[in-house]
C-alpha cells in the first residue's frame, strides 16, 4: 500500500483543456507520479465515484478541480471532493470564474433547451426535451438537473487556492507542481489560503513586448478589418479591443505575440473587483472624443460590449447574470 | 390598495458642481423626491463603473450620476471620462437586460439647485415607471447549498 | 413494473467528457437492455448568439479542450463562408499545418494511453495494467518517452502557429494573424520528419503486438464489436482522405458511394434525433430516415471515425500512408471494414498521413510568405464550415446579421455523429458478454471498450508511466536535518 500523498483531478462542466494543459507539462508529469498516488482522475484511470465515497474524509492531500457548476451532479461532486480533500484548488477559468460557458447566464436555461433541441438540423416534431427522470420499459433513467445559473466552485464550496487561465499555461502548472513538491519536502511554505497561484499580480500588458504609447483612439476596429496588425505596436493602440489592461498576467501574453488580441482568459488582475467595469474604464479612457455623438459612433466599433467585457468572467462578476436569466417577468 | 413602488436610487455627485447644487436646493428648501441616496465623489471622473454595478446588484433600482458641465470640470476634463464611461456602461447594461433608462448622467453647475431638484424628481418618476429591478442577492442564497450537502451526506 | 437488476457504470473513464452506462438485467441475469447516457449540456448554440462571428474560432475552442484545433478550424472556415472571403493560400497552408501537428498528437495519445491499452493489453486484463504502464511493459520503457516527445512536438506546432498550446488564437475571417519565420519553419519540418518515423514505429508495434497475436486478431474480427452501418468522411477532389478541406462523402454498408455533399448542403443530408433520457442528440442520414438503434442499409445510422474515413475514401494522399491503407484492407478482407476494433489500426494510418502531410506543408515554398490575410469586403450573412475532427466530421453553421453578429448557430460535433453507433456498440457488447448475472470488472471493461474505440473526444498521455521508476525521496525538516528517506525500486 503506497503511502505517497494522494492526488485527484476532476472535471465538472469543463472542456478538458485543463487536463491537456496538465499533460503538457510533459516530462514533469513523472514528478507528479513519483510524488503522489493518483486516486481519482476520470480521464486517465478507472476509479469511479463510489471509490471516492469510500475514501476517508480529508485523505486526498491535493485535488485540482476544474470545470464550473452547471448542473447538480457538478455540485454534488464538488461537495464530495471538498470533504475528501485537504487542499482543494479551483483550477482554470471555469471553476474560478465560470469561463465562456458562463455566458449561458445571459439567458434562461429554458432557452438553452429550446435552441439545442430545435436547431436547423434537429428533427423533433414531438418537441421532446431531455428530462431529469424518464421511465423506460426496464426501469428509470436519470440525468442531472441543470442549475438555473452557472456557478463557480467557490460559490458552492470553500476553496483553498485559485489557479486562473483558460487553460492555465503549462509552464505555470509546472511551477506549481515544483512548489507543491518542495512543500512536501519541507523546503517551502504554502501561500496563504485563498491566494491566487500559478499567475502574476499585474496585467497582461506588463508581459506583452509590444510598444505602448499614449493612446488616442478615433475608432475601434474588428480585427478582420485591419489584419495583419503592426507586430511591434500595442494592439489596443491600433484600435482592436484587447483585454490586456484588466487581465491578470502569467500567460506571457502569448496571443498578442501571435498577432491576436487578448480575450481575457486569465481573469481579473489583482485588486480588480469587477472585470467588466475595469475594462469599461480602460477603453473609455483612450477614446479621443468629447461630443456624445462622436463617442457613440466610436463605440459602435465594439458591437458586443457585454461579450467583450464578460467573456470569461460573467458568472463571477458583480451582477453574475443577464436579467432574462432570472427575471420571471420576462425582462 | 397596493403600496406604490418607491424606487431606491443611488446618486453619485461630484463635489464641486452638482453636490453644491444639491446643497443649494436644500438651503433654498426646494422640495425634491427623497428616493435618491447621495454619495459624494470629488469628481464625476472618479466614478468607477464598479460603483454602479454594486449599487444595482445591491438593490438599487436606478443610478444617477451628476457632474460639472463639459468645460467646467474642476479638474479640467475628467468629466469627459465620466461621459465616455457612462455611454459604454449603458451599452453594456443593455446587453445584460438592464434598461438604458435606469442610469442617467446629468450635468449641473453649483448654481442650478432648482434644476437639479427637478431632474432628480423626474428621474424618480422614470424609474417608478420602469418598475423595481430586484437584482438577486446572489451571495445570500445558502439554502440550496445546504440542501445539497445533506443530499451528499445521505448518499455517501 | 418490476425493477430489473441493474448495473451502472459511472462515470465512464478514459475518454473526454461525462457519460454513464445503465445495464438492465432480466430474470435470468442476461442483458435486457442498456443505455449510454450523456449527462452534460452547456448551451453553446444559445449563448454564442449575439457574439461577433470573428470570435467563434475562440469561443468554440472551449467546446473541447482536447480538440479545440478542430473547432477553431471549422469556425474559421464557417466565418470565411459567412463573409464569402477566400483566405490567401499561405493562410490555408498555415491553418492546415497547425491541424496536422494537432492530429499527430491527438491520435498518438488516444492509441497509447486511452483506447489502446485495452486493445494492446487484452480484453480483460487487470485494472492495474490496463493503461499506458501496461503498454510500456509490452512495448518497452522508451515508448513512454517517445509518446511524450510526440505530444510535445505536436503541441509545439500548434503553439507556433496558433499562439498557444491549448485553444489556438490566430485564425480570423479571411486568414490568419501569424506569419511563420524561416527558423520556425525549419523546426517544424524537423519535428515532422521525426513524427513520420514515430508513426511508422507505431504501426510496426501494432503489427508485432496485436496482429501477430491470434487472440487479439480474433477479437478484432469477431462479431461482438462488429456493426454494418453507413460510413462518413471528408475527401479531397480525388476522393482521398483530407482532414481540413473537401466534400463529405458517405458510403453504404457495402462500400458504395451513397452521397457526396459540399458543406453548404449538409442540411439536406443530416438530421438529428432527440431522446428524453440523454442530453446529446443522435444524427442520422435524412434520406434514409431514423429507424432506431439498428444496423443496415435501411437505417439512417452512420459512423464517422478513422475507420469510417478510410472506408469512405479511395485512398490516402501520401505515399507511406497509402501503403499502410492497402495493407489494412488486404489483411482484413477488403472494403469496407465493419469490425469496429479495427479503428485503432485505422487511427495509426491516419497518424502516418498527418505526419507526412505535416512535412509536405512545412516544405511548401509559400508557407513563410507574409500574405496571410485578405480583408473581407462583402456583407456577412451565413456560412458552413466542415472539417474532420479526429473523432468525426465536425460541422459549424452560422447565420449573422449585417454587422456579423450571430443570430443562429448550429453545431454537429465529431463524437455526436457516433452517438447512435456508440449506444449500439455498448448495447451489443453488454448483451454478448454479460450472461447469467455474471458481470465481472473485466467484462464491464470490455463493455467500456466498445465506446473507447470511437475515441470519444479525449486523449491522455500518461498517468502511471514510471510505475517502476527508481526513486529516492529525502525529506528534510526546517533545520535541514533528514527526517525520512523513502525509496521505491531502489536497493
Amino acid at each position: 500500500m503506497s503511502d505517497k500523498p494522494k492526488f485527484a483531478m476532476y472535471w465538472a462542466a469543463s472542456c478538458g483543456g485543463c487536463e491537456i494543459a496538465v499533460l503538457n507539462i510533459h516530462e514533469k508529469i513523472l514528478d507528479v507520479d513519483a510524488n503522489f498516488d493518483v486516486v481519482f482522475w476520470p480521464v486517465a484511470m478507472d476509479a469511479k465515484y463510489k471509490d471516492v465515497e469510500e475514501m476517508e474524509d480529508g485523505s486526498i492531500l491535493l485535488t485540482l478541480f476544474n470545470g464550473s457548476m452547471r448542473n447538480q451532479e457538478n455540485e454534488k461532486i464538488a461537495h464530495l471532493l471538498r470533504r475528501k480533500s485537504k487542499i482543494l484548488v479551483s483550477f482554470g477559468s471555469c471553476a474560478t470564474e465560470g469561463c465562456i460557458p458562463g455566458l449561458a447566464n445571459l439567458f434562461p436555461v429554458s432557452e438553452i433547451f429550446d435552441v439545442a433541441y430545435h436547431t436547423a438540423s434537429t428533427d423533433n416534431p414531438d418537441n421532446i426535451h431531455p428530462v431529469p427522470s424518464f421511465e423506460v420499459p426496464e426501469g428509470t433513467l436519470t440525468i442531472p438537473i441543470m442549475n438555473p445559473t452557472v456557478k463557480t466552485l467557490a460559490q458552492v464550496v470553500d476553496v483553498d487556492y485559485f489557479m486562473p487561465g483558460c487553460p492555465p499555461e503549462s509552464h505555470q502548472i509546472a511551477a506549481v507542481v515544483d512548489l507543491v513538491i518542495q512543500v512536501l519536502q519541507g523546503k517551502a511554505q504554502l501561500p496563504p489560503k485563498g491566494s491566487v497561484i500559478g499567475a502574476g499580480q499585474s496585467t497582461v500588458c506588463d508581459e506583452c513586448p509590444r510598444t505602448r504609447n499614449v493612446k488616442l483612439i478615433k475608432a475601434f476596429h474588428r480585427i478582420q478589418e485591419v489584419a495583419p496588425l503592426d507586430p511591434a505596436l500595442c494592439i489596443l493602440e491600433q484600435g482592436v479591443p484587447c483585454n490586456g489592461p484588466a487581465t491578470r498576467s502569467g500567460c506571457m501574453a502569448r496571443c498578442p505575440q501571435a498577432g491576436a488580441q487578448c480575450i481575457g482568459c486569465y481573469g481579473p488582475a489583482e485588486g480588480v473587483v469587477d472585470y467588466g467595469a475595469r475594462l469599461i474604464t480602460a477603453f473609455a479612457s483612450i477614446i479621443d472624443a468629447r461630443e456624445p455623438a462622436e463617442i457613440e459612433s466610436i463605440l459602435d466599433g465594439i458591437p458586443d460590449p457585454t461579450g467583450q467585457f464578460y467573456r470569461f468572467n460573467l458568472a463571477d462578476s458583480l451582477l453574475r447574470a443577464g436579467r432574462s436569466n432570472w427575471d420571471k417577468d420576462g425582462h | 390598495m397596493s403600496e406604490q413602488f418607491e424606487p431606491v436610487i443611488v446618486g453619485f455627485t461630484c463635489n464641486w458642481c452638482s453636490y453644491r447644487a444639491a446643497d443649494t436646493a436644500g438651503t433654498a428648501r426646494v422640495k425634491y423626491a427623497p428616493n435618491v441616496r447621495l454619495i459624494r465623489l470629488m469628481c464625476s471622473g472618479r466614478l468607477d463603473p464598479t460603483f454602479v454595478m454594486k449599487a444595482l446588484a445591491g438593490g438599487a433600482d436606478g443610478v444617477l450620476i451628476t457632474g460639472c458641465h463639459p468645460g467646467d470640470c474642476h479638474y479640467i476634463d475628467q468629466n469627459y471620462k465620466a461621459l465616455r464611461r457612462f455611454l459604454l456602461l449603458r451599452r453594456t447594461f443593455t446587453g445584460l437586460g438592464i434598461e438604458p433608462g435606469r442610469i442617467k448622467l446629468i450635468w449641473a453647475s453649483a448654481a442650478e439647485g432648482m434644476r437639479l431638484a427637478h431632474e432628480i424628481t423626474q428621474f424618480v418618476e422614470e424609474i417608478r415607471t420602469l418598475g423595481p429591478l430586484n437584482w438577486p442577492k446572489w451571495n445570500e442564497q445558502p439554502i440550496e447549498v445546504e440542501a445539497l450537502d445533506e443530499a451528499v451526506k445521505e448518499t455517501a | 413494473m418490476t425493477q430489473l437488476n441493474r448495473i451502472t457504470i459511472d462515470p465512464i473513464t478514459r475518454l473526454e467528457g461525462h457519460g454513464k452506462i445503465d445495464i438492465f438485467l432480466d430474470g435470468n441475469g442476461d442483458v435486457a437492455n442498456s443505455y449510454f447516457q450523456i449527462p452534460e449540456l452547456r448551451g453553446f448554440e444559445r449563448f454564442c448568439v449575439g457574439r461577433p462571428v470573428e470570435e467563434m474560432p475562440l469561443l468554440t475552442n472551449r467546446i473541447c479542450g482536447v480538440c479545440p484545433e478542430a473547432h477553431h478550424m471549422a469556425a474559421a472556415k464557417a466565418a470565411d463562408a459567412v463573409y464569402n472571403v477566400d483566405p490567401p493560400r499561405t493562410a490555408k497552408l498555415l491553418r492546415e499545418l497547425l491541424y496536422m501537428g494537432f492530429y499527430a498528437t491527438d491520435h498518438t495519445t488516444h492509441f497509447y494511453a486511452l483506447g489502446g491499452p485495452d486493445f494492446i493489453m487484452g480484453p480483460d486484463s487487470p485494472v492495474a495494467e490496463r493503461n499506458i504502464l501496461g503498454v510500456i511493459h509490452k512495448v518497452g520503457l522508451e515508448i513512454g518517452g517517445k509518446v511524450i516527445q510526440m505530444r510535445k512536438y505536436g503541441h509545439t506546432v500548434v503553439e507556433m502557429i496558433g499562439g498557444r498550446k491549448v485553444h489556438p488564437a490566430t485564425s480570423i475571417p479571411g486568414g490568419i494573424t501569424k506569419i511563420l519565420s524561416e527558423e520556425e519553419r525549419k523546426q517544424i519540418e524537423e519535428m515532422g520528419r521525426w513524427a513520420i518515423d514515430f508513426a511508422l514505429f507505431s504501426l510496426q508495434a501494432f503489427k508485432d503486438i496485436v496482429l501477430a497475436n491470434k487472440t487479439y486478431l480474433d477479437l478484432i474480427l469477431g462479431d461482438i464489436y462488429t456493426h454494418h452501418t453507413y460510413y462518413m468522411g471528408m475527401v479531397d477532389a480525388n476522393n482521398k482522405v483530407n482532414f481540413y478541406d473537401g466534400k463529405v462523402r458517405v458510403v453504404d454498408p457495402d462500400g458504395k458511394e451513397f452521397v457526396k455533399y459540399a458543406p453548404k448542403d449538409y442540411l439536406e443530408h443530416i438530421a438529428e434525433h432527440v431522446e428524453p433520457w440523454t442530453y446529446l442528440k443522435f444524427p442520422y442520414l435524412k434520406k434514409v430516415g431514423w429507424k432506431g438503434f439498428i444496423d443496415g442499409r435501411d437505417s439512417g445510422v452512420y459512423m464517422a471515425t478513422p475507420l469510417s474515413r478510410l472506408n469512405a475514401s479511395d485512398g490516402m494522399a501520401t505515399p507511406k500512408a497509402q501503403e499502410a491503407y492497402e495493407e489494412f484492407y488486404s489483411t482484413l478482407g477488403g472494403k469496407p471494414v465493419h469490425q469496429r476494433l479495427a479503428t485503432h489500426w485505422a487511427r495509426l494510418i491516419e497518424l502516418l498521413y498527418a505526419a507526412e502531410h505535416w512535412v509536405e506543408l512545412a516544405t511548401d515554398p509559400e508557407i513563410t510568405s507574409s500574405n496571410v490575410h485578405r480583408v473581407p469586403t462583402q456583407t456577412p450573412t451565413e456560412g458552413v464550415g466542415i472539417v474532420e475532427a479526429p473523432r468525426g466530421t465536425l460541422t459549424h453553421h452560422y447565420t449573422t446579421d449585417e454587422r456579423g453578429l450571430l443570430t443562429k448557430v448550429n453545431l454537429i460535433v465529431g463524437t455526436t455523429n457516433n452517438y447512435a453507433p456508440i449506444q449500439m456498440s455498448t448495447n451489443k457488447a453488454a448483451r454478448n458478454l454479460i450472461k447469467g448475472g455474471k458481470a465481472t470488472e473485466g467484462l464491464l471493461n470490455m463493455v467500456e471498450m466498445a465506446f473507447r474505440v470511437y475515441d470519444p473526444c479525449f486523449g491522455c498521455a500518461t498517468h502511471s508511466l514510471p510505475g517502476q521508476m527508481p526513486l529516492e525521496l529525502t525529506i528534510h525538516n526546517q533545520d535541514g536535518e533528514i527526517t525520512e528517506v523513502l525509496k521505491q525500486f531502489v536497493d
